[in-house]
């Protein structure tokens, strides 16, 4: 029996048992490859979308226990119209492999949700979850500071 | 008909073909077409295109796996340099696996020279045994090679499609070539008439190029600037496209075990439970290992993982104690290499005092954040692959042969690569998802590794062991006598790759061991190559990433026994040696204000080494916050010759200094049974935001020829921080990971 799912403001009909959790219903079904498979176990965040908001570890969220509605890295912005994190994240350059930054992006955007003028200790707390093993640490740092200073101006 | 010009220098063929509506520019295969990506109608020549010009637009072809060194874009810059196009309008493709697009760069690090010292002759020599490159077909990415091998090519090849489309114009206008100018994609005629060049493709396809001269350094306006990476908008958008992303239509989602005691048989197996769970199509038995086919990946992987395996035994001892003790018996054997043999170790200098250690380093696994995957579609006759590789000649032709089909009949599709660091050099991944595709003829089938499977199936950086023997004089060192003893990546490689047993001098085995620019007298440096069985590979800067923690270590044991402070022990030995390494160093004693005194709760270590053409310097400072000790800061200082994109190199160096530090710091791959113990990233961690120093880099341009930079940074981080840590502690440790000496921040 399907399910109803709504992602970046579209709603989907999933058939898929219960238990699947959202980051392969994202990937394999709606086809929305953006959200990353890293771990598995919640230990690299490179599955990270919001619910309602909220940054979550998709790859924890069974399809029947997602709360509301989902928002993914291809729902903030995309290459022609970017969001302003997206836009910082290339103007420091952020990327090597790339694979971690749909990650990355949606945990700093929360972060910066809620709070507009993170320290580096706050940036510490809120991105620790986030495994970069090309090390991209410094840049993501700076490219969160500079949209927290852009967001400030819009 | 294509267009081959005169042999351009030495061995390149920068070549013309005309395509449908435009003209293709790239190389020629020695002098025969290659198997050409371009598919040519009948009677066309093939070539390998690098620039390719039709109505559409211009397209530059960057055949060397992106994996975040940037190196799509440096590649693209250089052939923009010489074309005149500007990077916004143009498209940059890693087009199909060809055997012209060989690396001619990577054979010639097999040289046995210790790379710093290299004469002109030998720099030409190298570059001349970079032929072989393209009888083996060798297009790899890896060995920090790929700007070395595209420098001058890539000019080359931007140069030539220039000046043929100037003739073009030329022709088309009545004018003599030198009288036009080129810029932004068109070419300029001295009334101001401009012709793109999408309009003159068709017409320089019909074009002998001609001979071309590379402009002069002073007229650059690419090379040399921090240009904006052409992958960073797709890979911060969710849009770019890695293995695992592939969708093509009708695609189903398997997953595979292999033996965790790796290389062992299979007895058998019991599917049944897997049989009835939800999503399940279908179990495939691999002879080694079992796989799932469902409708997603996640149900195939719990069902995989729901089969009951009878495993064999592992080919190896099971302990990691006992795979150690086969190592260290390597030492009783005649070396496999002595690279280095200077003076005589074997009389101790008069009034020299002797000193001696012994280090052991860990297995390591490289932990690419996108799990292995690759996506196969067998048709019976012809077979496509997707994945991420840094081969993808090899990969083509070890997948050729599994599905029984010419090489011709297998299409490779390079995607972006979620991590590499060696890793995707391998073959197997796609050996695999070829075996599972077999099972379902006509179907995609996309075969992605649990992040265990990944973790417990790599091809590890060997543990290794060095003894180390030296002796200081009047504040001096007068001897070093050291021996590594592993197993060696390169022979394991050449047999997985060609089936015949590697031999040999293995170079790589003692690359940052041998190779080191000190000055000192009595010098000599072994290799021991230990034999077992157990899976080892290239891992980023090889044997430099063990060699480097066992010569710097040791080196700063000779400062202390010599009563020097360390960073002027190593300089004063690099002055003589190699200048721009002893400006690394100097530039990192500036940099860190270094004192050689830390105030109580800091320490701080230095480290050098010299690998890829490269010599990096760092210093690490750590400081103790109420006995946890947390990695404060980093500097780095390299002489890479010429910076062709300095904000790439500096992403490359801090990336592969952290890189280092990880392992450093927590990395180990520990056996038990045979079977790896560390599962996923809870027991085999990384440096993250929170505990990433703070870290400033200078990039110097003295070096006389271009190094590395994917690799260099991270050799010289572990000692570094095993320096810094005996700074602050007073306790010197001999092994890594350096988590079970002391009380770092996790």
């Amino acid at each position: 029996m399907a399910t109803a799912l709504k992602v970046n403001g579209k709603t989907h009909q999933v058939d898929l048992p219960d238990d699947v959790p959202l980051l392969w219903v994202l990937r394999d079904e709606v086809g929305l490859t953006g959200t990353k498979f890293g771990c598995g176990v919640a230990a690299c965040g490179a599955c990270t979308v919001h619910i309602d908001g909220e940054a979550v570890r998709s790859c924890q969220v069974a399809l029947s226990d997602v709360w509301g509605d989902v928002t993914t890295i291809e729902g903030l912005g995309s290459p022609d119209a970017m969001a302003t994190i997206q836009k910082a994240w290339v103007d420091n350059q952020v990327a090597q492999c790339g694979y971690c930054q749909s990650g990355q992006i949606m945990q700093a955007a929360s972060l910066l949700a809620e709070n507009p003028s993170p320290t580096d200790e706050d940036i510490d707390d809120a991105m620790q979850g986030n495994l970069c093993r090309c090390g991209t640490y410094p840049r993501i740092r700076a490219a969160i500071h500079d949209a927290a200073a852009k967001l400030k101006e819009a | 008909m294509g267009r081959i010009g005169k042999i351009v220098r030495r061995t390149f063929l920068i070549g013309s073909a005309a395509i449908v509506g435009g003209v293709a520019f790239g190389a020629y295969y020695i002098s025969r077409p290659a198997a050409n990506p371009l598919k040519p109608r009948e009677g066309e020549t093939a070539l390998s295109p690098f620039v390719l010009i039709d109505q559409q637009g211009v397209t530059l072809f960057a055949p060397r796996a992106e994996m975040g060194q940037g190196v799509m874009t440096t590649w693209a810059a250089l052939i923009a340099e010489e074309l005149d196009v500007e990077l916004d309008d143009i498209r940059v493709l890693h087009g199909p696996a060809a055997a012209a697009y060989y690396n001619h760069a990577l054979m010639g690090e097999s040289l046995p020279n210790k790379g710093y010292d290299v004469s002109d002759f030998q720099h030409n020599l190298g570059e001349a045994l970079g032929v072989l490159g393209r009888t083996l077909s060798l297009q790899v990415t890896g060995g920090s090679t790929s700007m070395k091998d595209g420098f001058e090519r890539m000019r080359m090849a931007g140069a030539t499609a220039r000046e043929t489309l100037k003739q073009a114009a030329a022709e088309q206008l009545g004018l003599d070539r030198d009288q036009l100018k080129t810029e932004s994609g068109a070419v300029v005629a001295p009334d101001g008439t401009r012709i793109p060049y999408t309009e003159l493709a068709e017409a320089a396809g019909q074009i002998e190029p001609p001979e071309v001269t590379l402009r002069d350094p002073s007229e650059w306006h690419l090379i040399g600037k921090s240009l904006p990476r052409v992958d960073i908008p797709g890979k911060s958008t969710g849009t770019a496209e890695f293995g695992i992303d592939v969708r093509p239509e009708g695609l189903k989602f398997a997953s595979v075990r292999m033996n965790p005691r790796l290389g062992g048989q299979m007895n058998g197996f019991d599917a049944s439970a897997a049989e009835t769970m939800p999503g399940v199509e279908k179990i495939v038995d691999l002879g080694t290992g079992v796989a799932v086919i469902a409708n997603n990946t996640w149900l195939a992987i719990q069902a995989v993982e729901a089969i009951d395996v009878d495993w064999g035994e592992a080919p190896y001892p099971p302990e990691t104690d006992a795979l150690f003790e086969q190592i260290a018996k390597a030492f009783d054997d005649a070396p496999n290499s002595t690279m280095r043999d200077d003076g005589d170790v074997d009389v101790m200098p008069e009034g020299a005092t002797e000193i001696t250690a012994d280090y052991t380093v860990p297995y390591l696994a490289h932990a690419t954040m996108e799990p292995m995957n690759a996506t196969a579609l067998y048709t019976g006759d012809k077979l496509d692959l997707w994945c991420g590789n840094q081969a993808p000649t090899l990969i083509q032709m070890r997948v050729a042969n599994t599905a029984d089909l010419e090489t011709e009949a297998v299409e490779i599709h390079t995607t972006y690569l979620g991590g590499g660091f060696g890793r995707r050099g391998e073959l197997d991944f796609g050996e695999i998802a070829t075996k599972i595709a077999m099972a379902m003829p006509g179907t995609p089938v996309q075969t992605t590794w649990s992040r265990e499977e990944d973790m417990r199936h790599d091809f590890y950086r060997p543990g290794a062991m060095a003894r180390m023997r030296g002796a200081v004089k009047d504040g001096k060192p007068v001897m070093i006598d050291g021996k590594v003893a592993s197993q060696s990546p390169t022979h394991q490689a050449v047999e997985r790759v060609t089936g015949f047993a590697g031999g040999g001098p293995d170079k790589v085995l003692v690359e940052g061991f041998f190779n080191q620019p000190y000055a000192v007298p009595n010098y000599r440096m072994s290799g021991h190559v230990a034999d077992l069985a157990v899976p080892v590979g290239f891992w980023r800067s090889v044997g430099n990433s063990h060699n480097g923690f066992f010569h710097e270590t040791f080196l700063d044991e000779m400062a202390l026994a010599a009563g020097r402070d360390p960073l002027e022990f190593r300089l004063e030995l690099a002055t003589t040696e190699h200048a721009p390494t002893a400006g690394c160093l100097q530039a990192v004693k500036e940099m860190s204000g270094w004192t050689g005194k830390t105030p109580d709760g800091v320490g701080r270590g230095v480290a050098l080494a010299y690998s890829f053409g490269t010599p990096v310097a760092q210093v690490i400072e750590v400081v103790d916050d109420d006995g946890t000790i947390r990695i404060n800061k980093a500097w780095i200082a390299c002489d890479v010759g010429l910076a062709l994109d300095p904000a790439t190199v500096e992403a490359q160096m801090i990336g592969g200094m952290i890189y280092g530090l990880s392992a450093a710091a927590h990395g180990e791959i520990t056996f038990a049974d045979g079977e790896v113990e560390q599962y996923n990233f809870p027991d085999y961690d990384a440096l993250r935001m929170h505990n990433t120093p703070v870290t400033e880099v200078r990039i110097l341009e003295t070096n006389k020829h271009l190094g590395g930079v994917g690799e260099p940074g991270t050799p010289p981080s572990m000692p570094a921080l095993g320096n810094a840590l005996f700074d602050l502690t007073g306790e010197r440790a001999r092994s890594l990971p350096l988590n079970k000496h002391f009380n770092l921040q996790v």
